[in-house]
């Protein structure tokens, strides 16, 4: 039995396909939970009850929205360019996926161990802005034409400063393999021999920019309610919109991911002794999820132009700063090699 | 292999399709969608080569972030789909008279790497065995050594045409209001407000 799936092509097919459906499934049923999380953090912080009605304390709200979702009428606008409006919700939700695929859980515990893995995230990540824009402009309407702009110059803006911060993670590890970085976080210090400290102003900028990359609050200005109604999505309903929902948490949920990974060790534990796991690194990200969450419930949203003014003249620039400063500290091995840990090379 | 020869032709048909839909399609921002997916499907022949960094790169700044930027032009303008159909015969022998030149090009380049004398020897100076290093090692090795100085100019060439750009479209008008960012920072309620006790009936 073990040969057919690890030594013939249509096993060793089966045996990927089994482990995407094992990891897209998990994911899904976790999104159903962490959507419930946001709300119930959210009431929290404004003294609210929440979701408490479907399920023991609201647990099953969310599979309630989504038979809500699934079982409504879709209404597609007059004027609207069919096919690029239903292709549109698709792909946010695609992309939004199949980025887990090189996500590492714990060692070896990963569907592609790709040489190239946080290229991979960042290629994803670089194409997500395609669902928006596309879904603003085949809507045939202005609300969602503007936040489609918006979303667009947002988007691209925050990716040029993630993208420096990555490279400075990358130049101290010396490769592109997600387990990689995370294997090159492992120390004798545990918790502090990881990537935050040596890199520590960047944990902020990475975090921030991932908020304004996901349109999460307080950058949410593609969908700000005030202004343009729901911007993209203020056409789409039923299932198509529930794609745009799902793609979007599942994004803030690979960032969480990228976050555990690029600065706070993946799934090693923080005390030296007690084993590694993938349960260190959920923990890990639900902690950043709860972030993620306290940030949407308790700061205003920016202004448009203060969101672009931050992201080219504060964050770019720091980030650059940053990237050389690492070079030298790197190439020169200060602080005991803390920015060297070159796995492959050297 | 003929799975990796089955997808090659899928995505050989792929990109030639929607090179093809990218001239044909009544509407601009439909030809860039396929041009997006041109890319995307040139990127999988790059990774069926075993340059999947080249790939990568390709997907983050073709599509990511240059066809965003055609899609942002393109969508925003206000064109006779009509008109631009109707010039399509006048500008096709051009067209196809660029086409053949970059075919011709190609197709040099190609002889070069195949038939020049001594060509076995000088590709595999610059490529080393795929079981020896990962492909974005190679590929670094060779742009920051070998070719540092070419790599550096064409940088300054990108950032020389960047502040051509710049230059081109700023005007410094005098008599405009503008936004000063740092008072706007500096501000507090102390001096930008009044309290008033106002007593009821009387107003200020």
């Amino acid at each position: 039995m073990a040969e057919f799936f690890f030594e013939t092509n249509f096993g060793i097919f089966l045996y990927i396909l089994g482990q995407c459906l094992l990891v897209t499934v998990l994911i899904l049923v976790a999104l159903a939970f962490l959507m419930y999380a946001d709300r119930k953090i959210w009431a929290a912080t404004q003294m609210r009850k929440g979701p408490n009605v479907v399920g023991v304390f609201g647990l099953l709200q969310s599979f309630a929205d989504f038979i809500k979702y699934i079982v409504k009428e879709v209404v597609v606008p007059a004027g609207a360019d069919k096919g690029v409006y239903f292709l549109a919700p698709m792909i946010s939700f695609v992309l939004a996926v199949i980025a887990w695929a090189v996500i590492p859980w714990a060692d070896g515990w990963v569907i592609s161990n790709l040489n190239i893995g946080i290229l991979y995230i960042f290629a994803i990540s670089s194409l997500e802005v395609y669902g928006v824009i596309m879904g603003g402009w085949a809507s045939n309407s202005k609300y969602p034409f503007l936040g489609s702009l918006r979303s667009a110059a947002q988007m691209i803006s925050y990716e040029v400063s993630i993208g420096f911060i990555i490279v400075g993670v990358l130049i101290s590890t010396g490769s592109l393999n997600l387990s990689d970085i995370v294997l090159a976080q492992d120390g004798r210090y545990g918790f502090f021999s990881w990537y935050w400290l040596p890199h520590f102003p960047m944990v902020f900028l990475f975090l921030i920019s991932a908020l304004a990359e996901t349109n999460r609050p307080p950058f949410d200005l593609p969908e700000a309610e005030s202004e343009l109604v729901a911007g993209y999505q203020v056409e789409y309903s039923s299932t198509p919109f529930l794609l745009y929902m799902i793609g979007e948490l599942m994004a803030v949920v690979l960032m969480c991911a990228l976050i555990t990974i690029l600065f706070f060790g993946g799934w090693l534990s923080p005390i030296p002794g007690l084993p590694d796991g993938a349960l260190w690194m959920i923990g890990k990200m639900m902690f950043f999820f709860f972030i993620f969450s306290m940030v949407k419930a308790i700061t205003p949203r920016y202004r448009y132009d203060q969101l672009m003014r931050i992201g080219w003249k504060v964050f770019l620039p720091m980030s650059i700063g940053w990237v050389v400063l690492v070079s030298f500290a790197a190439q020169f091995g200060w602080f005991g090699g803390a920015y060297a840990r070159w796995v492959v090379g050297g | 292999m003929t799975v990796a020869v089955l997808a090659f032709y899928l995505f050989a048909l792929v990109t030639v399709a929607a090179g093809f839909m990218v001239v044909m399609s009544r509407n601009p921002v439909h030809s860039v969608l396929w041009l997006i997916l041109a890319f995307i499907s040139s990127a999988g022949l790059f990774v069926l080569l075993g340059a999947e960094f080249v790939a990568m790169i390709l997907v983050i700044v073709y599509v990511g972030a240059v066809a965003v930027l055609f899609l942002f032009v393109v969508m925003m303008l206000d064109v006779d789909f009509a008109k631009l159909r109707g010039s399509l015969a006048q500008y096709l022998p051009l067209g196809l008279l660029i086409g053949v030149i970059l075919l011709v090009e190609l197709g040099l380049v190609f002889g070069n790497w195949t038939f020049a004398p001594g060509h076995e020897a000088a590709r595999a100076a610059v490529t080393p065995a795929l079981e020896e290093t990962q492909n974005t090692v190679a590929l670094g090795k060779i742009i920051y050594g070998q070719y540092i100085y070419m790599f550096q100019a064409a940088g300054l060439i990108l950032l020389v045409a960047m502040i051509g750009a710049i230059v081109l479209t700023m005007r410094h008008r005098p008599n405009v209001k503008r936004q000063q960012v740092l008072e706007q920072m500096y501000r507090d309620p102390a001096k930008a407000m009044e309290l008033k006790d106002v007593k009821p009936g009387q107003g200020l």
